[in-house]
Formats: structure tokens, sequence, C-alpha cells
């Protein structure tokens, strides 16, 4: 790796994988999650349709996106929606403070936003006397083990309910030992409703904003972003730039797509559609850049823009799947966090694309129809170009391309190769040789195919 | 500053115009004569609501009174059900003043058979919050109501003017504990639904 601080990917994986069962355990359950997946999707003959539309919206978005940026604001702000815009994390994390230190604030409800955990806004908060308790079940439970969401859309799938029970008796009082999901969600709704009831401002996410109306939706099955944002005096929303579409009735096409890809579940318990402030509230609402512009300039990794955050290429990735979500060190794991990050910072997060088997499965099952794999590839090309490729891994592949690109070397390494194999296996089946880490060397033939077949060839001209 | 800042970088990165796609097509696809009411129920059942086909609102009081204990805080939006508190006259109240309600009764005219979600506005709920902070929800849906897919809602749904709107699709729910699905998190630990004949 070059000089990175954080531990790379295949470390922090290596990490996780040290407990087997574990490993397996959230192996089969997301590969759970992604069969649901499958069976919802295929109940709509028109799925296909949906994502072909869904992707032609949003291609339409992002060609115009600086027009429904203008409409949604100039729309939003009619509705009486206060809009700020945010050119990166420091200045999205200084708003929020701003407006809860003009009103005296020192303690805010949040709902799931994934763009707050990518701008560390929890540490910034903290750092600023202001406390702030994450309201989504999944998120307070990370929240109170002190770690990242594992995953976008189930923060704590990598947690058993042991563990849950152990971080809630200490932190919430529950019975010790307790581990029963029913319990255990019953003492964090009574802890929370005190919350929600108490909490004078209110952080939520956003899951789609329509430019037409100037109206933002967000999507939950636990109602806690309703909650804390109607309990609130103050609503504050913070949105990517890319969350927007075009018009309300292409509402229709995501709202059908997202659960569907996410859970299996044919819509979420609740699609709230926030248009304006109710009386005695306001609404504000933050449109964040941080790299997204950038990302739009890129042609080749622009389509990652339309990601609808359903986290469908994680369930469905190998490579999340027997790692999890930690290790790829980045608010956004699994396939399409690892071409987001890299955009963000391309040295620290030049493992991420190598992350992944390539085989496919993220694209399709990708409900916007991002060419998930494809970008991963380019996103290794541009890497090594630029000089972020692991040091080992660089030298490897120019000793590689040297012995393909010359007959005479290519066979004689191919010779030494199975000799090796041969009659030396343990010096390419050990420890040093990174190749063996996560595989079984296979046993080598006893001579290469251009020998097999220049035998063949001289039998039968015999 | 910040505005004009990324509204610049926006307008420079971004690709030549493309069109947006034809929507008229998801519009036509489904079958409209299918049973809506019975699609719906089974969607809406499956997502752990209860639903009731009922002949008239003596039905739904009945229904009501059997499950709820006299005495306990309900608010209804419907002047059919005037023997609970009425919505119209609390809307102004603060939304903690109903942190003691035990039951919500709200009216819809537009549910979705496709995944069981009711459309709800601001003026449907009196208060926002209080389909949200009720222990349980109940909604009162005409059979006449239902639209195949949510294509076809936001084609009913127009160019509507709202504060605020939802589809609600059952009781609040998480799975957040090793994917194990428990019903009411934050929001209600029920909704029922009474479809009116």
């Amino acid at each position: 790796m070059s000089t990175t601080t954080t531990k790379d990917h295949p470390h922090l994986a290596a990490d996780f994988n040290r407990d087997e069962p574990r490993v397996n355990w959230h192996d089969e359950t997301l590969w759970w999650v992604r069969a649901k997946r499958d069976i919802a999707a295929h109940k709509l003959p028109e799925w296909e349709l949906l994502r072909e539309t869904a992707s032609q919206i949003k291609f339409n978005v992002l060609s115009n996106l600086s027009t429904y940026l203008e409409q949604f604001e100039a729309n939003a702000t009619k509705n009486g929606i206060i809009v700020h815009w945010a050119a990166d994390a420091a200045e999205h994390n200084q708003i929020v403070h701003s407006l809860l230190e003009q009103r005296g604030i020192t303690k805010m409800v949040k709902s799931k936003s994934m763009l707050t955990e990518e701008c560390h806004l929890n540490d910034y908060l903290k750092d600023h006397g202001i406390d702030v308790i994450d309201s989504d079940l999944g998120e307070r439970i990370v929240q109170l083990a002190n770690e990242p969401p594992s995953h976008i859309v189930l923060p704590c799938i990598h947690k058993k309910k042991e563990e849950i029970g152990d971080i809630f008796h200490e932190h919430l009082g529950s019975a010790k030992g307790e581990s029963d999901p029913k319990i255990l969600t019953e003492t964090a709704r009574q802890h929370l409703r005190e919350v929600f009831l108490t909490r004078r401002a209110a952080l939520t996410g956003v899951n789609f904003a329509v430019a037409e109306t100037g109206e933002f939706v967000i999507c939950t099955n636990e109602g806690n972003a309703d909650m804390g944002a109607h309990l609130a005096e103050i609503h504050i929303a913070s949105m990517g730039i890319e969350k927007l579409i075009p018009e309300r009735k292409h509402l229709g096409v995501f709202l059908r797509l997202l659960t569907r890809s996410a859970t299996g579940q044919p819509i979420t318990t609740y699609s709230s559609h926030f248009s304006k402030p109710q009386d005695g509230s306001e609404i504000h609402i933050i449109i964040v850049d941080n790299g997204r512009s950038i990302q739009l300039g890129r042609e080749e990794f622009r389509n990652s823009l339309k990601c609808i955050r359903c986290g469908a290429c994680m369930n469905t990735c190998p490579v999340y799947r027997k790692s999890g979500g930690h290790s790829y060190h980045t608010a956004v794991a699994g396939p399409i966090g690892s071409i987001l990050a890299p955009n963000l910072d391309m040295k620290k997060y030049a493992d991420l694309p190598f992350a992944s088997t390539l085989c496919g499965s993220c694209s399709n099952v990708c409900p916007v129809k991002i060419d998930i794999h494809d970008q991963l590839y380019k996103w290794r090309q541009v890497i090594v170009k630029e000089g972020y490729s692991p040091k080992a891994k660089t030298m490897a592949m120019k000793a590689m391309a040297l012995t393909l690109a010359s007959p005479t070397l290519y066979r004689m390494g191919g010779k030494t190769g199975r000799l090796v194999f041969k009659y030396a296996p343990f010096a390419v089946n050990n420890k040093l040789n990174p190749w063996y880490n996560q595989r079984e060397m296979p046993k080598a033939p006893d001579e290469s195919f251009g020998e097999w077949y220049a035998k063949r060839k001289g039998a039968k001209n015999s | 500053m910040s505005r004009e800042k990324i509204l610049a970088a926006v307008k420079f990165n971004q690709p030549a115009a493309l069109p947006l796609p034809d929507m008229e097509v998801l519009n036509t696809l489904t079958d409209v004569r299918t049973d809506l009411v019975s699609k719906y129920k089974t969607i809406a059942t499956a997502g752990g609501s209860f639903v009731y086909e009922v002949n008239g609102f003596d039905e739904i009081k009945a229904i009501i009174n059997n499950e709820f204990k006299p005495g306990v805080k309900i608010i209804s939006a419907l002047d059919e059900l005037s023997d609970y508190i009425y919505a119209e006259t609390v809307k102004h109240e603060d939304g903690h003043n109903f942190a003691d309600v035990e039951l919500t009764v709200l009216r819809t005219k537009l549910g979705v058979a496709e995944n069981g979600a009711l459309w709800l506005t601001e003026k449907d709920m009196g208060s926002r919050v209080l389909p949200f902070i009720a222990q349980h929800l109940a909604v009162v849906i005409g059979k006449d109501n239902f639209v195949p897919t949510m294509a076809q809602a936001y084609q009913v749904i127009g160019a509507a003017d709202y504060g605020y709107g939802a589809f609600i699709s059952g009781p609040s729910k998480t799975a957040d504990i090793e994917q194990s699905l428990v019903i009411g998190a934050h929001g209600p630990r029920s909704l029922s639904v009474f479809i009116l004949s």
C-alpha cells in the first residue's frame, strides 16, 4: 500500500475473517436479504422497464442538474423551506452547528443519513458540545457501540443479538443476558420516545427531492424521521446534490424500486413528503456538494451519482458479504462506496476498487443500472496510472507484462513454475505468498499446453 | 458563495442534455379491472396490517369498542365517528400533547394495491404527528379508492398542494436486530384498515 495511515481492505478483511462462523453467518444473512430482493423483483413483470426508466430519469437529472437545483431551490423557498448550500463536509457541519447555536439548542435527534456519516457530523457536533442521538434502531445500536454503520440500509447487520443485549444492558438498563429482539426493540422504543418528546431539533436525510414541487421525501420503516421532525421546532434535512428528481410523478418509479431492491419489501412503511413547514416550526435543507460535482465531470464515473442508496449491490457482493462493511473504511461500504470514495480521496481509498471480483452481480441488481463493476475496473486503471496502487502489485504486474510479451520468457517461466509446484510446493504454499492467503494453490500439470499441443500435432502428422 | 460555486461547477461538469423517458407506458401496464381490494388485502396483511371489510360506521365502532378499553384517548378525523375526540378541534394543539393518544382514526381516498400503501395528507391527519405518535392507527377507505400501482397513485395525487403527505403501508416496524421483524418500533404498534363497501 502507498503511505496511508488507515489499514487497507485486505488487512481489515483479514481481521474480520478470523472468526469463521461469524463470516458464514454474515454471508448467509445478507444472501437471504438478496434472495428476498429477487422474489420481490420477479413479482413485477415491468421490473426491467422500471429499471430502465429510472436509469433514464437519472441520466436526465445529471445532464440538467444545475437547472434542477435552481428550480428546486426556488420552489422550496416558495414553500417556506429555507435552503442552504454547502461546498464540502466542513461547511455542512458548520451550517448545522450554527442553526443550533443561534437557537441555543444543545441536543438533537437524528434520523438516518449516510451523508452526515460521510461528513462525520456526529463527531463534529460532539466536539462543539452538542449531544446527538441517532433514532434509527440500527444506527442507535452502532452509536452506543461507538462504531460507524457497516451497511447503508442495515447499519448493525454485523452484530449478534447477544452483543446488542449487552450494549442495551450497559446503556439502556435492559436485563443482563436479554437478547430477545422484541424485548430489546421495546427497550429502545421507550428510550427513544423520551428523546423525541424532549428534543427541539431534528435532523434527517433526504431520499428524493423534487425540482418541480420543492418537496422532499424520506423513507423509513420505523417512523423515526417523522417522530423527530414533527415534534421539533426545527427540522434540518441534509441532501447531496444528486438526490434530485425532475417531477413528482417520477417518485412513482423510484419508490417502486427502492425497497424492493433493498430488503424485498414492496414499499417502506412510511414514505413521507415534506413540502412546507408546519405551523410554528421551520424546515431547513442543506444542499451538499462534497466532491459530487467533480465526480459529475469524470465521464467514466459520473453514473455512480445515479445511486439511490438501496444497498442491493452490497447484499449481492461476495466480497462485501465475506469481509464486512467496516473493512471498507469509508461511510458507504461495498461496491458503490468503492466507486464514490476514490473520488473524494484517491490515495486514501486506492485499495477499495481492488476489493471486487468484478463478477458483475452488483451491476445486475442495481435498480438504476449503474455499471458498477465496470467502473471499479476503470478505477483500478486510473489508480495504477496515478501511482497509488500497492508497490508489490505494481512490480508483479510489470514482471507479468514482461513475461507475457516474450515467448521465451513465457515458456521458461511456465517450466520453472511447474517444477516448483511439483518438487518444492512449500516454496509457494506459504504465508510469504500473498496469493496463497485466500486460496488453495493448484496442482501443476506435467506438461504445458504448448508441449501437449506440439506432441499431439507431431503424433497426428506421423 | 458556495451556492454560486456549486452551481458553476455542476454546470461546467454536467453532460449534454438527455431527454426524460416516456412515463405513460407505466401508467397503462397494469390491468385496472383486477380485484384491487383483494390484492390490497393480501399485501397489507403480509405487511402486518389488520384489514376489515365493513358495511358501515356502526361496524367500525363495534370493532374499535371491542379492541380498545373504554376511557382511553382516541382521536378521530371522521365526522361519522364523533364519539371520540374530533381531530379538527385539537389540530392547533402542540404535538407533544398527543403523547398519550391510544388510537388515531383517519380517512383517505387513495390506497395502492401493489404495496399496501395509503396516502394521507396533513389535512387528513389534523396534526402531522398524530399518525405517528399514537400507540395504534386506524384508517378508513372506500372500496373504490384503490389504484393498482404507484404510477396511478401519482396520477391521482397530480399537482395537489399539501404541506405534508405520507404513504403509510403498515404498523411501525424494524428488523435491525439480526433481521428479526419486530412490529412497533417508534410509531403505531398496529395499523387497522377499514374498507367501506
